[in-house]
């Protein structure tokens, strides 16, 4: 399945959505393609006015432009995800959009599409030592991942990886 | 090139950075972001006294912080998204974080995704001139004989000085730039008792300011030409006196306005305006065409107004147009005078509104710094300062030749090159 992340440029998530054999959704690729097509002229990121444009189908008008670039390069990953996981409260060094409003309205998107999506939080219960038990929420995660079903082409790719790296 | 710091929240995601990056090399600006360590940002904003939900922003609040190590950081460019009601938080504290700990100049502008050019042109150039031009900005005497213009959108104005005096003015409609500052140049040489034969051997500079300040520069074969808000500043301050310590200058012209930060003299931080109509003299030329009363007695008749609603305090309420829009506030002008409403009070509205939408979109974005200097054209309309020292509660300056402030600038720094 095409299981979108958030925070959507998280390469821990991302690896562990690979891992499970899914295809991960991530901000990369999509920023990745923008910075590599040589018809656009606009660093660093190469958002248009397009991008703010697509936004509009999410967000007002009056919205700040930042939000709407933001939700602009975020909609195509909302568009094809077909399961999420949100992770919440985790550092900004563990993957973020810099906009606590883009955030905010992002997870509200992925909740409205109605996919599988599982919640869950980078600190443990007590709200205590972050990041200490995310082994916790790791187990989780992968938990869900693994219920959800298997593209049977993303499985075998998934599957001759594995044995080529053994190999 | 001068480095200069930008400090934003993500620039980058509005999809204008590239439109930043190539205006300020054109001015002779390098744009860097402040080095700083990820683990620094919650100890910066601690330093601040302000963290917020944004990470962004927070690093924003660090680079800000990291900035002040930098001693090849000559300014500071803060942006925020336009309606960002966080990254307005800020952006304010940042400003005034870095007002208290440095003298570097700070711009501060709130972006959307279709800025114009020449907006972010005219901002950055200023700064510039803040930066590489700061010995000369702090002259505070004019010496021997120059000419100032100062060619604007809507009036250009000229002086001749002679040693720290105006001893020439002209000042008329700017039609085409090139023939009216002609005509407002020969004005002034005329009062200066000048014949346009001896120009050359006595005029010992011209500096030029103004919109077409290029165009007339050439034409002119200036010596020095320089952007409004350095020049500006420098006018208000010689003409008020105020060379020492803090100011506020209010600019309103025919077609825009400024308001600038000062310190000795010279500004530090700025706010451009130009975004409506509805807050220039333009606005107010409308209004005493409607009201059939030359734009030189609009002022007069607002006071007479305003004397009126003083003596019966309490009993009535002010007229207010509905709009500051250039087409329905006018709109909403007709209706009044259609409904009875006085001519004096129908003036005092538009002067009120005018005040009310430079106040609510330039002046509250930034803090007054007394003493309050108001230049430009519209400062000779009585009624906008009676309206701007209502709302600000402070006593508003209006120096003598106060329209002239631009052209006094530019003489004055121009017999320092």
């Amino acid at each position: 399945m095409k299981v979108l992340v958030y925070p959507p440029n998280s390469l821990i998530l991302s690896d562990l959505v690979e891992r499970s054999g899914h295809k991960a959704v991530v901000l990369m690729k999509e920023i990745g393609e923008h910075v590599r097509d040589a018809e656009i002229d606009a660093p660093p990121l190469n958002v248009t006015e397009k991008d703010l444009k697509r936004a509009l189908r999410y967000v007002s008008v009056e919205e700040p432009a930042g939000l709407k670039g933001r939700v602009g390069l975020l909609a195509p990953l909302l568009e094809q995800a077909e399961a999420a996981v949100i992770l919440s409260d985790a550092p900004p060094t563990f993957g973020c959009m810099g906009c606590a409003v883009a955030d905010e309205f992002f997870k509200f998107l992925i909740r409205k599409r109605g996919i599988p999506t599982l919640e869950v939080r980078y600190k443990n219960k007590c709200g205590e030592g972050e990041g200490e038990r995310f082994e916790e929420s790791v187990a989780e995660i992968m938990a869900f991942l693994e219920r959800l079903p298997r593209d049977e082409k993303e499985g075998n790719e998934r599957e001759g990886k594995d044995e080529k790296g053994e190999e | 090139m001068v480095k200069v710091a930008q400090i934003s929240c993500g620039t980058e995601y509005s999809g204008i950075q590239w439109l930043f990056n190539e205006v300020a090399a054109r001015v002779g600006i390098e744009l860097v972001y402040p080095e700083m360590e990820l683990s620094k940002v919650k100890e910066a904003c601690r330093e601040v006294g302000l963290e917020v939900e944004s990470p962004s922003l927070n690093m924003m609040i660090a680079r800000a912080v990291s900035m002040l190590d930098d001693p090849t950081v000559k300014g500071a460019l803060l942006l925020t998204c336009f309606k960002c009601a966080e990254g307005t938080i800020v952006k304010d504290t940042v400003r005034r974080f870095l007002q208290e700990r440095t003298d570097l100049p700070i711009i501060s502008y709130s972006n959307v995704e279709k800025p114009k050019e020449k907006e972010i042109y005219s901002r950055l150039e200023a700064l510039q001139t803040l930066i590489s031009r700061k010995s000369l900005l702090m002259r505070e005497k004019q010496e021997g004989t120059t000419v100032g213009v100062d060619s604007g959108s809507s009036t250009t104005k000229a002086v001749v000085m002679r040693d720290d005096e105006i001893v020439g003015r002209g000042w008329l409609p700017t039609t085409d730039p090139l023939k009216s500052a002609d005509a407002a140049v020969q004005a002034a040489l005329k009062e200066a008792g000048i014949s346009v034969s001896n120009a050359k051997s006595e005029v010992e500079a011209v500096g030029v300011t103004g919109h077409g300040r290029e165009l007339v520069g050439e034409h002119l074969n200036a010596d020095l030409s320089l952007e409004e808000v350095s020049v500006v500043s420098k006018g208000a301050a010689l003409l008020s006196g105020r060379h020492k310590g803090d100011a506020t200058v209010i600019d309103i012209g025919g077609m825009n306005n400024k308001l600038i930060l000062m310190r000795d003299g010279i500004a530090n931080t700025f706010n451009l305006g130009g975004i409506c109509g509805g807050s220039s003299g333009r606005f107010l030329e409308v209004t005493s065409h409607r009201l059939d009363v030359d734009i030189s007695e609009l002022g007069k008749l607002a006071m007479k107004s305003e004397s009126e609603g003083r003596a019966k305090k309490g009993k009535g309420e002010k007229f207010e147009l509905q709009s500051y829009c250039m087409v329905f506030g006018i709109q909403s002008l007709v209706v009044a005078l259609a409904s009875g409403v006085k001519r004096e009070d129908v003036a005092a509205a538009a002067c009120r509104s005018v005040a009310e939408q430079v106040y609510e979109n330039q002046i509250q974005e930034m803090e007054i710094r007394p003493p309050v200097i108001f230049v430009g054209g519209v400062s000779l309309v009585e009624g906008v300062k009676r309206e701007f020292e209502d709302l600000l509660g402070v006593e508003i300056l209006v120096p003598p030749n106060s329209q002239h402030a631009g052209a006094v600038g530019i003489a004055t720094i121009v017999s320092g090159v």
